[in-house]
């Protein structure tokens, strides 16, 4: 059964998945990728968590920082404002990637008959 | 119910109906029912993702919490939004590049067998019951108080209007109904974030000054605390909320409706915009409430807040504001449950009719009649299990959903994307293990059990949290992980072939 899914996936497909993998254009790809990715994701969700870590295990945010306006809006708007930056500098990043993964894709298609025989 | 309120409700059926008509004319493929062919643009399917994500949970149901508990209804508003970040860096694109109508497609594109794809579907289509019997039972309720009709003939109304939408129309209509409804709720909510505003005088500072004395609460009432007393509870519900947007069925559907990986970026950052100008907006609309109906009026309308949105629209612009917001919160709840009905049948018809009993040998006709078939048996099976829980938290069934698509769906995803030594054992037992994990616990904990009776059951709850995200999450992750290392090594050809096919679009 499994050898038969196997077969069928392999004549629909025309590349050759694992040298794509292995080329120094892809693994450079994955690694700028993971390298952005992976930090920011550890940042957001740090300053994430700090808000209701900080809310519920101490009062520090109770204390006024603008007029009546305590220190917890101000850390929740905080949170509003870096979602939006995020996502800015997410598509300037992912256009960039973008340009990387499709010079890939040109450099393979053009041995893609070769790979085929 | 007043001659103009009954105008905009019809207005709005007419519109969504027009709108189904003309989607229905294309409506001939799986392809067009399940993705719209997944012709939509990118403001098109940010839009309409905005519109299958804010549900009535969040117009009134957080409308309401912040009314009644300032900071703490707020909290919502915050783990909703960032969670886009979650769908953006982790999620989107991949799964645009590796799946084709479902969750499942993309977790088979790597193991390619029968029980993953069984997984996988159960657990959407769990996830999509509940977060469906919460909008009906909040639908039924709603329409009820605001066109003075039975709650059965308020669900069914609902029920019959979204399954004709997604039967005759597909996701083309569903979508154009999602557009539709996030232009009407951004309207209706600056309009009264402005009111609210110039009663004011447009100062913030003074809103804030004034509301410190306005509520019961005083001025515990700005501050975080008036609900959420219990630590855990708190940093559990906010796991949920951050980490369930990125599993939810109906969310992951829309990037299937775009042409590439580029395109459903883009969608999500339209999304992520119109969302967060609402989370901010909902402080207008609770501090309003608050100020100008009083958390009397507003808990005698409804225990849980639900009518505060509403009451603050006749409170500032009568008749005519109210029945328009009104209007607007029917086209929310349409539109949400609209876009669950479709990802519902597509785990029904696509995986487990298509996929796992004929394994894959349909015809084109064979896979349109059984989506149409399994969208009027979701929709009735929803219909029939709202009319029986009209007494449930809505808010609770809708958080359960969170946490259920956090720990069974998000674990799998990632794995599945990210981790080479990831295979069928991880996958399964991450699956099973965080959807079972999140159940048992819920059946456990105080939302079931209460000792005065005031839940569903008596007597003591022996798991102590009331959203158990903080313990299943994890569950999930780490079965996911003790699954693949203690089992057979993973297939590396077919991750290379995942890799590269999530990285460059590679089709």
């Amino acid at each position: 059964m499994e050898q038969k899914v196997e077969r069928v996936l392999k004549r629909k497909s025309d590349y050759d998945y694992e040298k794509i993998a292995a080329s120094p254009e892809f693994q450079s790809l994955i690694r700028k990728k993971n390298k952005f990715l992976l930090p920011v994701t550890i940042f957001f969700l740090l300053f994430y968590f700090s808000l209701p870590l900080l809310t519920s295990f101490s009062n520090v945010l109770n204390k006024p920082a603008i007029g009546d306006i305590s220190w917890v809006w101000v850390l929740a708007l905080a949170q509003f404002i870096m979602t939006w930056t995020l996502c800015m500098i997410y598509v300037k990043k992912a256009n960039r990637f973008d340009a990387d993964a499709d010079q890939i894709l040109n450099l393979h298609n053009k041995t893609k008959g070769s790979d085929r025989s | 119910m007043s001659i103009l309120g009954l105008f905009f409700f019809v207005a709005i059926v007419g519109l969504t109906l027009y709108v189904t008509y003309l989607a229905s004319k294309r409506t001939n493929s799986a392809s067009e029912f399940y993705t719209a062919g997944g012709g939509l643009t990118g403001w098109q399917n940010g839009i309409a993702i905005a519109g299958d994500y804010l549900s009535a949970a969040s117009f009134l149901g957080i409308a309401g919490a912040i009314a009644l508990f300032g900071f703490d209804g707020f909290f919502y508003s915050i783990g909703y939004l960032v969670a886009y970040l979650v769908v953006l860096y982790i999620v989107a694109e991949p799964l645009r590049n590796l799946g084709k109508y479902t969750l499942a497609d993309m977790i088979t594109a790597r193991f390619n067998q029968q029980k993953i794809r069984g997984a996988a579907a159960i657990s959407t289509l769990t996830i999509v019951l509940f977060y469906m019997i919460a909008q009906l039972v909040g639908a039924g309720a709603l329409i009820q108080l605001l066109l003075g009709i039975d709650y059965w003939i308020a669900v069914l109304l609902v029920g019959v209007m979204m399954t004709t939408y997604v039967l005759w129309g597909g996701m083309a209509a569903t979508s154009w109904v999602q557009i539709i409804k996030a232009v009407l709720l951004m309207v209706g909510t600056i309009i009264i974030s402005f009111l609210v505003l110039l009663k004011f005088d447009f100062n913030i500072m003074k809103m804030f000054t004034d509301m410190k004395s306005i509520t019961p609460a005083g001025e515990a009432y700005l501050n975080p605390g008036v609900k959420y007393t219990n630590g855990l509870d708190t940093m559990s519900m906010m796991i949920a909320l951050v980490f369930g947007t990125a599993g939810l069925p109906h969310i992951l559907m829309r990037f299937f409706t775009v042409k590439d990986a580029k395109t459903a970026r883009s969608s999500v950052v339209y999304a992520t915009w119109i969302v967060g100008i609402f989370y901010i907006l909902t402080i207008f609309l609770g501090f309003g409430a608050a100020a100008f109906v009083g958390s009397e009026k507003i808990i005698a309308a409804n225990a849980a807040g639900n009518m505060a949105a509403p009451l603050l629209a006749q409170a500032l612009g009568g008749d005519l504001l109210m029945s328009f917001v009104s209007a607007v919160a029917f086209a929310t709840i349409l539109a949400v449950v609209a876009g669950l009905v479709l990802s519902g049948a597509s785990a029904f018809a696509h995986d487990i009719y298509g996929q796992i009993i004929k394994k894959g040998n349909v015809t084109e006709k064979q896979q349109m009649n059984a989506a149409r078939f399994a969208s009027v048996g979701v929709s009735v099976f929803s219909i029939i299990l709202a009319l029986g829980a009209q007494t449930m938290n809505v808010a609770f069934l809708v958080s359960l959903a969170f946490c259920i698509a956090a720990s069974a769906n998000l674990p799998v995803i990632i794995y599945t994307i990210y981790w080479k030594r990831f295979n069928t054992t991880g996958a399964l037992s991450a699956m099973v293990t965080g959807l079972v994990t999140a159940l048992v616990l819920v059946a456990l904990s105080p939302n079931i059990w209460s000792p005065e009776g005031t839940a569903i059951l008596t007597g003591t709850a022996l798991f102590p949290l009331t959203n158990p995200a903080i313990i299943s999450v994890p569950a999930g992750f780490i079965a996911g992980y003790i699954g693949s290392i203690v089992s057979a090594k993973a297939d590396e050809r077919k991750y290379a072939e995942v890799a590269v096919k999530a990285n460059t679009g590679l089709k």
